[in-house]
């Protein structure tokens, strides 16, 4: 057989196989040790040294020709075993993933966690104190004397008559004035009790206290510092106001009421500069030093930010409750 | 304090609304509560005179009557009132009139009776609660005058919410002066023209604790008529309060102390022996109150005595020996001045509350004395007629509180406030309170009448002219403080890194009470005493809780009872351990804990249902205790606890230290806290967690690693993590990873024994490691657990 009408033999061959094996089948029969086209090759040297040249060339260009379809053939056949292949892989991406579930945190965690953060920013940083508290600490040294009627106003639950579950956050005040000197710009957030269980109070509940204690804070500062805070807290237009209060660890004192588009007025937190009798209980000269003060129910923040409409949710731990804060 | 407007306008009237008055004294720092009207809406209501009144001839319990209400024509009217009779002065809703709860009176027939109105009962018309029968007006009431008109319905009572310094706005007068105050208008003084006496008689005052009392005011009325009723007008404005009217002497006293907000007492004189002493109790001195409850004394509690025993608990509640009844002719009238401190606190120690308690605990003018006792004798002889005796006052005048006089620096005001008033609107202010005033250099000197007994030192008067000046008008400015970083550290690993990757693994947040259910505290921990809350909300919260276990089982219980099988909670915050050497006798101790229940993951059309198991826990745990960086210093060792299935419990230790106890809650538990399934808690001391470790880079390997897989058997109660350590520890800086992946036990396994698979990653900081040092490595391994474990080294 003339060396054109092989490699046209080998390439229909080459075109007509079917799958890698037949290909490499294709290939021993041409190129393999008793291909044809190796046949050829041996045949050379049956000719005259000066056509041999030629002859080889020609054989080897034939040879490179094959090698070319054939690996042509075989990247086509990959593709297409390939594309069989994942064809029978296609899935149905509309199936449900395989999720891992996501807790979540609680909603006062969420809430405390905004004021943290607000006032982290400006400096203040965040001091825990202990949950049973001593009388001086919860009462004595925040300007409330024994049998003052403000400390029956606050429902304490007692151990003895010096030690109780803390009413308030304000001790850590005192508990931070007593080894830090001013300045000094501190919030504490943290559980306070007071004995009452009804619709709108719960024996146990959050409060974050506010400190900043300095050459020459003002009421004016406080009252910045405050609108700025509730701006960002709400993240809404809402008026806000100064109320004249009373509480024995601050005066002036005020309460600061909120109110939103087309609501009523609602209380969010009370506040005050420092009274004197406080600086003077922890050594602080009140003469030098100026500070402002103030508490926050963390609860009630939390209901007028979601929309939470009962307290006691907040203490349940219902899952279809907390969920919803993710 | 609850008034009338009616009342305070008498006083003082601005040309405000009701709302404008109540926003006006809330922006004061006098917080109204509430405003309500004094009478539900009705008209058509008429005083009128029962003419004719006789039985119906077909009902027992109804009666026919002829009313006047002023016309030409008597109204026939039927009425069911038993107290309904001829002469009677009435209220009359006539045919046409709208009762409470848009109730029409029309004409109609009752048992074949006509009926063109009806008498009212207090109910009827929203008054109050009387349903006895129908109100009975006093006999000069005029017929045919609108009765809501008569009577000044259309009035509201105001609910002032004061704070314990506001003790001086407890009465009309106050909180009138306080208006004044705010709208700069005069007003108006009631005057008390002195009562003089007409008879000799008189008892005489000793202040034998003249600390505790320096003033005391006592005056004798002799045939006094307490059959004669308390006006209706008086009557009115104690309603209008909250007060019961009860009879003439305590009207007077009540109406008093709302008017002047002076608290007052009448005795019975004919139950006074001898004179009387204002003296400490007795230790142990016994009183019966005037609600019949009979009370031990004190020596730190003020009473008032006579020279046998004592009569009343001053400033606080009555005796009922001394009272007076319907029987009284003959008081004595006290007017008296107590210290605060020597009545704070004592009735609540027994349990009272009263309205006198309550001004004097939180304080009463000074000088106010002589003045009540005047307006109560006059308004006493004008009801029950009467003869008063001279006012007797003892007075220790050293023990009296002074009139303050208070300095106001003008750069303190403005230093405090951020605002700088001007100075003639600080001595406007100040003047308008009643203060008398001297301009200083530095500012002012300020004078403090008596009844601004809470106005002591210079931030009280601040604060004064704040109030008055308007919070609202003093502007808000960003605070000016040195710039300063709080300070925060690499190594402080925040709890919210941590909450947020106990998120991360499903686990939510709980907040549960820090007081828990005694019983469940007890079954989990009974070997803990815990601390007890002597006066709860319930037994149920009244343990302190000695781990956060408790809540949170409890929380796994109330969602299961909903449905819901899987749940994953976690919790930080104190645990209270009894401890004498703490502070306050008990250690606080921050924790986190957590709990899981269900499956492994959410179902899932994949593949089936996984129950969570210990080391799923385990898991968790380890992932959190990662998050220091320095995973290594932690140990799991089996422990017991009494919580904790026996089988399935450790604890954690860091180094030699305890952090941390987790395991299978134990099943005898999951009636008590209604689980259901497989329930694993954990709980660590937040102390180990909250320092991490810096970073401490080292040179990464260029040369291959290599891995060798070891399987080995050993008896079935050695713990593998020993195994682990052991490996480890020998393996120093070529072992780069070692695992355990796969526990067998069965056929193949000998009994008693278990067959551990190891992979051991080896690799060399400097070269690459040649095939004979490996296995010297491993054949070293081989060794060692044979030595240490007795381990034998499993074919193939």
């Amino acid at each position: 057989m003339q060396l054109d009408e092989i490699l046209a033999q080998a390439k229909t061959a080459v075109s007509g196989a079917n799958s890698p094996a037949e290909l490499d089948e294709v290939r021993v029969n041409y190129m393999g040790k008793k291909g044809l086209l190796t046949e050829q090759l041996k045949q050379l040297g049956k000719l005259s040294p000066e056509e041999r040249p030629k002859a080889g060339q020609l054989i080897n260009q034939a040879k490179q020709e094959l090698q070319q379809v054939l690996n042509a053939r075989n990247d086509e056949l990959k593709q297409a075993e390939m594309n069989a292949k994942l064809a029978a892989e296609q899935i149905d991406v509309t199936l449900p993933g395989r999720r891992s579930e996501r807790g979540g945190m609680h909603p006062v965690t969420r809430t405390i966690q905004r004021i943290e953060d607000y006032f982290g920013q400006l400096g203040f940083s965040v001091k825990e104190g202990p949950e049973v508290e001593d009388d001086f600490h919860n009462f004595d040294a925040l300007n409330i004397p024994a049998q003052h009627p403000a400390r029956a106003d606050h429902d304490t639950f007692y151990f003895t008559p010096s030690t109780m579950l803390r009413t308030q956050t304000s001790g850590v005040q005192i508990r931070t004035m007593e080894v830090e000197q001013p300045p000094i710009r501190i919030i504490s957030p943290g559980r306070v009790y007071r004995n009452d269980y009804d619709q709108t109070h719960t024996p146990m509940f959050h409060q974050v206290e506010g400190l900043m204690v300095d050459t020459d804070v003002s009421f004016a500062e406080l009252k910045g510092i405050l609108h700025d805070f509730l701006h960002h807290y709400f993240e809404e237009d809402l008026e806000i106001r100064f109320r004249p209060s009373y509480f024995p660890f601050t005066e002036p004192s005020a309460e600061v009421d909120v109110r939103r588009k087309g609501g009523d007025w609602l209380e969010v937190l009370g506040c005050g500069m420092v009274h004197p009798n406080v600086l003077k209980a922890v050594g602080i000269d009140s003469e030098k030093y100026t500070g402002f003060a103030f508490g926050m129910g963390v609860e009630r923040l939390t209901m007028l930010r979601y929309g939470v409409n009962d307290l006691r949710a907040f203490f349940e731990n219902d899952l279809r409750f907390l969920e919803q804060f993710k | 304090m609850k008034f009338s407007e009616q009342w305070l306008r008498e006083w003082v009237s601005p040309e405000l609304t009701s709302e404008q008055l109540a926003e006006q004294l809330s922006m004061a720092g006098l917080e109204v509560d509430g405003i309500e009207p004094v009478a539900a809406k009705f008209n058509n209501v008429f005083v009128g005179e029962v003419v004719e009144c006789g039985p119906h001839p077909d009902a027992d319990k109804l009666q026919v009557t002829k009313v006047s209400v002023g016309g030409d024509e008597l109204l026939d009217i039927v009425c069911g009132a038993p107290n309904c009779r001829q002469g009677l002065k009435v209220v009359v809703a006539t045919v046409g009139a709208t009762l409470p709860g848009d109730f029409k009176i029309k004409k109609a027939k009752l048992r074949g009776q006509p009926s063109h109105g009806m008498l009212c009962s207090s109910k009827e018309l929203g008054l109050d609660d009387d349903h006895g029968g129908i109100i009975e007006l006093p006999a000069d009431a005029p017929v045919g005058k609108d009765y809501r008109d008569w009577l000044g319905l259309d009035d509201v009572t105001l609910d002032v919410d004061l704070t314990p310094n506001r003790a001086d706005c407890l009465g009309i007068k106050g909180i009138a002066r306080e208006v004044g105050v705010l709208n700069n208008l005069d007003v108006e003084h009631l005057s008390v023209t002195p009562v003089a006496a007409t008879i000799e008689d008189a008892v005489k005052i000793e202040l034998q604790a003249p600390a505790a009392c320096p003033r005391y005011l006592g005056r004798v009325i002799k045939g006094l008529d307490l059959s004669q009723p308390t006006p209706l007008w008086m009557q009115e404005r104690l309603r209008r309060s909250g007060v019961r009217s009860i009879d003439a002497v305590v009207d007077v006293t009540n109406y008093v102390l709302l008017e002047l907000g002076h608290p007052m007492h009448a005795f019975d004189l004919n139950a006074i022996e001898g004179d009387i002493e204002v003296r400490m109790a007795q230790p142990g001195e016994t009183l019966t109150l005037l609600d019949g409850q009979e009370v031990s004394l004190q020596d730190d509690v003020l009473v008032i005595a006579d020279s046998q025993k004592a009569l009343a608990m001053a400033g606080i509640f009555g005796g009922q020996q001394s009272g007076v009844t319907a029987q009284t002719q003959d008081i004595l009238l006290e007017s008296a001045f107590f210290a605060p401190q020597a009545i704070m606190g004592r009735a609540r120690r027994f349990g009272l509350h009263t309205d006198a308690s309550h001004r004097y605990e939180r304080g009463v003018d000074p000088e106010l004395q002589r003045t009540a006792m005047e307006r109560a004798t006059q308004l006493l002889l004008e009801i029950c007629g009467g003869q008063a005796g001279p006012v007797r006052e003892s007075v220790a005048k050293n023990h009296l509180p002074q009139a303050a006089s208070v300095a106001l620096r003008r750069e303190r005001l403005a230093r405090l406030l951020g605002v700088k008033v001007a100075d003639s609107q600080v001595t406007e202010i100040l003047n308008r309170l009643g203060f008398s005033v001297q301009q200083t250099s530095a500012g002012w000197h300020v004078e403090v009448p008596t009844y601004r007994f809470d106005i002591a030192i210079e931030e009280d008067l601040i604060e004064e002219v704040a109030r008055v000046y308007g919070y609202n008008n003093i502007p808000s400015v960003a605070p000016r403080a040195e710039l300063r970083m709080s300070r925060r550290q690499e190594s402080d690993l925040s709890l919210r890194t941590v909450k947020q990757s106990l998120q991360s693994l499903g686990y939510q947040e709980a907040i549960t009470y820090s007081f828990v259910d005694p019983k469940h505290q007890a079954a989990l921990f009974p070997e803990q005493a815990a601390l007890t809350l002597p006066h709860p909300i319930s037994v149920e919260m009244s343990s302190m809780r000695l781990s956060l276990w408790p809540g949170l089982l409890s929380a796994v219980g109330y969602n299961q009872k909903r449905q819901r099988t899987s749940v994953r909670l976690f919790e930080t915050g104190l645990r209270f351990v009894p401890d004498s050497q703490a502070e306050n006798g008990v250690r606080q101790e921050a924790m986190l804990a957590g709990v899981i229940v269900g499956n492994v993951q959410g179902e899932h059309w994949s593949d089936g249902e996984q129950a969570v198991d210990f080391y799923d826990l385990k898991g968790h745990v380890e992932n959190i205790l990662g998050l220091t960086g320095h995973a290594q210093q932690f140990r799991f060792v089996a422990h017991q606890h009494s919580a904790l299935h026996p089988g399935q419990s450790a604890a954690v230790y860091q180094g030699e230290k305890f952090v941390g106890t987790l395991g299978a809650v134990h099943p005898q538990f999951s009636k008590t806290f209604g689980l259901k399934g497989r329930v694993f808690v954990f709980e660590l001391a937040l102390s180990a967690l909250l320092q991490r470790s810096l970073p401490q880079a080292t040179k990464v390997s260029r040369y291959p690693s290599i891995r060798r897989d070891l399987a080995v058997l050993v008896d079935e109660t050695t713990p593998a993590g020993e195994i682990l350590v052991v490996i480890e520890k020998f393996g120093e800086n070529r072992l780069i990873d070692l695992n355990l992946f796969d526990v067998y036990q069965g056929q193949n396994t000998p009994a008693g024994k278990k067959s551990l698979a190891l992979s051991m990653i080896l690799q060399d900081i400097e070269r690459t490691l040649e095939e004979n040092e490996v296995n010297e490595f491993v054949d070293g391994v081989v060794e060692l657990l044979k030595s240490e474990f007795d381990a034998v080294l499993r074919d193939g």
